[in-house]
């Protein structure tokens, strides 16, 4: 054989993103096993467009991605909770500004 | 295309049967999967490929319907479909469910089970590498066939191509994708794609035979496509991929022996067994709805 790496006993896992016709950006939809990109590529084709969801697919290898942990949930996001003044809520905006 | 002057002009129904008839058998052979593909993935991507062949099926037999229907000669040729026609007409179910064996039009080569010559028939013995290997030879014929079937004169069977060739290069990207994962894989998988190459190259000289009566007539009213001039594309695909794919051609050219004749209505012993499987619910409901 060609390359001589021996064979993958176990796929990697993927994480799919789909932009849907309307949308703007991907979106998770959910993961899948396959040996490269490119058959993640396909597999997602297969997997999450079967009902005309998307236009576009996104793969990333799940373990690329890094992730707050779930135990730290308080004190990272609790803190956030009293501080509405953050929340641009308290200016009026005048007409002339039109859409923002 | 034979005469392009006339852009009104129908398919034959014998043609149009043997492009249903192809999908088909195929579509329901490779639906064998379902529910028992190699990994979750891949099974609904089979399961994806099957309803995409039954689905080109449906219209070309819907086409052909119509056109038995409003023929008289051709009515009478398929007169023994009476019991299971609806308000006397015949339909893309009768066409698919009640006939037989010998009626049918389709390649050997689609018939056959998922596994190599000389070996048993369990189910656990279905080698996915026939089946990629299959896909493969059969979607670099029907990418080059729908794509010149677009231009057909039948205007129904031009849209039918158009349709269908979106969904066959899918079939032959995703086809050639595993061949060449397998071919040039682990030790295994690689004899195991040479095996079912060697087994399915043969049945292939079929696509070459020179014109069969239906397809004679529909080159004659511009609807068809000369399939044995595709052969030097076909294999230029083919050779393309098996060579990525490290994967040797062992068919002797020109070919000697035996040429599968499916298409012809002669096949192999595989067929009886699969429409029986296929069409024992309609038969024993004729007309029965959901």
């Amino acid at each position: 054989m060609s390359q001589q790496q021996p064979a993958l006993k176990e796929w990697p896992l993927w994480e799919v993103f789909v932009r849907s016709k309307q949308g703007l950006e991907h979106k998770h939809c959910g993961s899948l096993h396959a040996s490269d990109a490119q058959h993640a590529l396909q597999m997602a084709r297969d997997v999450y467009t079967r009902r005309q969801e998307g236009v576009s697919i996104w793969v990333v290898p799940s373990n690329t991605i890094t992730a707050s942990e779930p135990d730290s949930k308080d004190s990272f996001f609790d803190p956030a909770a009293d501080k509405i003044y953050r929340h641009p809520t308290f200016y009026d905006i005048p007409d002339k500004v039109g859409h923002m | 295309m034979g005469a392009p002057a006339n852009t009104n002009a129908n398919a034959p129904a014998d043609y149009l049967l043997h492009l249903a008839d192809n999908a088909l058998v195929l579509g329901q052979r490779n639906a064998e999967w379902c529910g028992h593909g190699p990994i979750l993935e891949e099974d609904l991507a089979m399961a994806n490929n099957s309803l995409d062949l039954i689905g080109q099926a449906r219209m070309l037999y819907q086409h052909a319907a119509s056109l038995i229907n409003a023929d008289d000669e051709a009515g009478e040729r398929f007169k023994h479909l009476q019991g299971a026609r609806v308000d006397g007409q015949v339909t893309d179910d009768t066409l698919a469910y009640f006939r037989d064996t010998a009626e049918f039009r389709c390649h050997t080569l689609l018939e056959l089970p998922h596994h190599g010559p000389l070996v048993g028939y369990a189910n656990s013995e279905r080698d996915y590498s026939v089946t990629l290997t299959r896909n493969f030879l059969y979607s670099a014929l029907m990418a080059l066939v729908w794509q010149r079937l677009q231009t057909s004169a039948d205007p129904q069977l031009a849209g039918i191509a158009a349709k269908s060739l979106k969904e066959t290069r899918y079939h032959l990207s995703h086809s050639s994708d595993w061949l060449v994962r397998l071919g040039d894989g682990t030790e295994e998988s690689h004899q195991r794609a040479q095996a079912a190459l060697d087994h399915l190259l043969p049945y292939c000289e079929a696509f070459w035979l020179p014109g069969h009566a239906a397809e004679e007539a529909a080159l004659a009213n511009g609807t068809g496509v000369c399939v044995s001039e595709l052969r030097d594309d076909w294999n230029a695909i083919v050779n393309e991929t098996l060579s990525e794919a490290t994967l040797q051609r062992n068919d002797t050219q020109p070919h000697v022996g035996y040429v599968a004749q499916g298409h012809l209505g002669v096949h192999s012993e595989h067929l009886g067994f699969l429409l029986a499987e296929m069409q024992s619910l309609a038969r024993a409901h004729p007309q029965g709805v959901w």
